[in-house]
């Protein structure tokens, strides 16, 4: 898949956050086979940019990073993270997160669209975490994103995707432009389904951070994102109602 | 033989302890940058808890293992140490947390909301269930760096207070570095773990044991120090800053305190604290052994838990020429020249 002109060759990325130790980190992040790993700004900084060491350990990764704005709750607060870690990482990426309510940590998509619309005329490639709604994605497809990122289910709720047609109305408004899942994974079957629906790739975190064991984690996840993608690929049949016999049965009448 | 020790924290102050132990008559220098024992310490701000079964829910197993020496060490020097085990609780809606936690560590015990109340009446009939780690204990960290380090001024160790000696200004057979986050300029892989705590006093309330809350976002805990105060602790940020508390984290830590029991609403703030703890990449300590100078760091959000243990260690490497390799990913002796 192609983003913002970068060709990828993982459909999985990865989150940096919540991990038993950042080596355990590191290990899990080679097991995915990742190319791009989100790393959070706002928690790690401080006034002196003391995150400097886990930073240089997210860059020893030698991939490519997505720094995103988790926990901003305004339009302001998410632009000016976006500006320190175009500075930090040296990326024009940005994952954009505007979080309207504190508890279930949805999206505030108004703040979202504003945000979008200061960042890509500031030269960023934003890369928004939104909901389903298809006036919102015409809204950030207008602001200049070319990636959109709408969640599964609430972050770090593990539910797997919570409105399956409304994906699928997404993906079909937008057969062209990258989708990726963000969100409320929990297992490598969501991750499956997710791709089997269509969608170009998945970003998660805590699914992998919180497990038991996240090095096998990611790698069970690894492996379930490129069986959903073959599975899209290979035009998987129908659900029907009825049982069809995968055996031809000979001399027999036609019911009907 | 004459042994400086450089940092009077809890992994100085333990490991000049189990030198004295293992040689009385070896010669102990205590140098420590501070004007009083714990004043500069990342060790002030520690929780105190002795808790390996618990902290194995996230630890590596050999916190764990290293840990239960803790369980008997301090009792042993210092008598207030409280062996009265540790609970864990989540509100209603966090439930699969405590289960999660009951799924990943040892020894705790899943109790109802009655036997809860009959251990700390104070949270009765405001949790429905807790686990409860009947092993586990809790100390007062100021205390044991002053006790420690009385002991050792008594038994004739010297103890330089104010003083910023490096390695090669000592005249000392061996040299134990035992500077936390500052020796990052000789261990580059050290990093720091931001970590913000408050100390409240809350006459109201009584509670006579760490308490854990459980939480997706924040999972933070309450140690008693006695006589009404407490301790919250303790944020856990990925960044090296060593003075500043944020509001966010002085709300989180305020909400878990309420949480537990709204009294604590009425506390009185008495402190704030913030300081880094220092860590290697796998959260793991590390006795690092360059010529005369061992280095012994890297505990990360587990000093008085492991210090007991890595203390005896770093007695048998400086005495014994021992090699630990669960703790030395590196071992340069001493030349010897003839």
């Amino acid at each position: 898949m192609n983003v913002y002109g970068t060709e990828l060759n993982s459909r999985l990325m990865l989150g940096t956050a919540q991990y038993p130790s950042p080596a355990i980190m590191a290990e899990a992040v080679k097991a995915s086979g990742c190319d791009i790993v989100t790393v959070s700004l706002r928690r790690e900084s401080g006034a002196e940019r003391a995150g400097q060491a886990f930073w240089g350990i997210v860059r020893e990764l030698g991939l490519k990073v997505l720094p995103n704005t988790a926990g901003c709750h305004s339009a302001k607060e998410a632009i000016t993270t976006a500006e320190m870690a175009r500075e930090v990482f040296g990326t024009p990426w940005v994952k954009l997160e505007v979080i309207a309510d504190h508890d279930t940590l949805q999206p505030d998509v108004f703040g979202l669209v504003e945000a979008a619309r200061e960042l890509v005329s500031q030269g960023f490639e934003v890369f928004p975490y939104t909901t389903e709604d298809l006036g919102v994605a015409d809204r950030l497809v207008d602001a200049g994103c070319e990636v959109l990122m709408p969640w599964g289910a609430p972050i770090g709720s593990g539910r797997g995707l919570a409105n399956v047609p409304g994906l699928k109305t997404l993906r079909s408004r937008y057969p062209e432009l990258p989708l990726v899942i963000d969100a409320g994974l929990g297992l490598p079957s969501h991750a499956a389904h997710a791709m089997e629906l269509g969608y170009d790739a998945v970003l998660l975190n805590t699914a992998v951070a919180k497990a038991g064991d996240p090095v096998i984690m990611a790698g069970a996840f690894a492996r379930a994102v490129e069986a959903g993608r073959a599975a899209f690929l290979a035009d998987p049949i129908e659900a029907r109602d009825m049982a069809t016999p995968s055996t031809p049965v000979f001399g027999m009448a036609f019911q009907d | 033989m004459k042994v400086a020790v450089i940092g009077a924290g809890v992994m100085g102050l333990t490991a000049a302890h189990a030198l004295r132990v293992r040689d009385p008559g070896c010669e102990i220098e205590i140098h420590e940058r501070s004007e009083a024992i714990g004043a500069a310490a990342c060790s002030r701000f520690a929780g105190g808890m002795l808790a390996p079964w618990c902290e194995s829910e996230s630890a590596e197993p050999l916190v764990t293992a290293l840990g239960q020496e803790a369980l008997e060490w301090w009792p042993r020097v210092l008598p207030s140490t409280r062996m009265l085990g540790s609970l864990v609780v989540a509100q209603r809606r966090d439930g699969t947390e405590l289960d999660r936690f009951a799924r990943r560590t040892r020894t705790g015990e899943a109790i109802d909301a009655t036997r809860l109340a009959g251990l700390e009446p104070d949270l009765g009939g405001r949790f429905g269930r807790a686990l409860f780690f009947a092993l586990e204990g809790h100390l007062d960290p100021r205390e044991a760096l002053q006790v420690l380090a009385c002991e050792l001024e008594r038994d004739g160790a010297t103890l330089s207070l104010g003083s910023d000696a490096r390695a090669g200004d000592l005249d000392a057979d061996v040299v134990i570095d035992c500077r936390g986050l500052s020796a990052a300029d000789e261990l580059p892989d050290l990093r720091g773990v931001k970590g913000e705590m408050l100390i409240l006093r809350a006459p109201d309330v009584a509670i006579s044991r760490p308490v854990r809350l459980l939480h997706p976002r924040f999972p933070l805990y309450v140690v008693p120090r006695g006589e009404g105060v407490y301790m919250v602790g303790a944020t856990q940020i990925e960044s090296g800053e060593r003075s500043r508390i944020s509001a966010r984290s002085m709300v989180e830590l305020l909400n878990a305190a309420y949480a537990l029991n709204p009294a604590f609403a009425e506390a009185e703030i008495m402190e704030t604290g913030c300081d880094a703890r220092p860590a290697f990449p796998d959260n793991l300590p590390r006795i690092r052994r360059r010529g005369r100078v061992v280095h012994v760091n890297g505990l990360y959000r587990h000093g008085f838990l492991l210090s007991p243990a890595l203390a005896r260690m770093t007695a048998g490497v400086v005495f014994d020429n021992q090699f630990h390799p669960e703790v030395m990913d590196e071992d340069h002796r001493q030349r010897r020249t003839a």
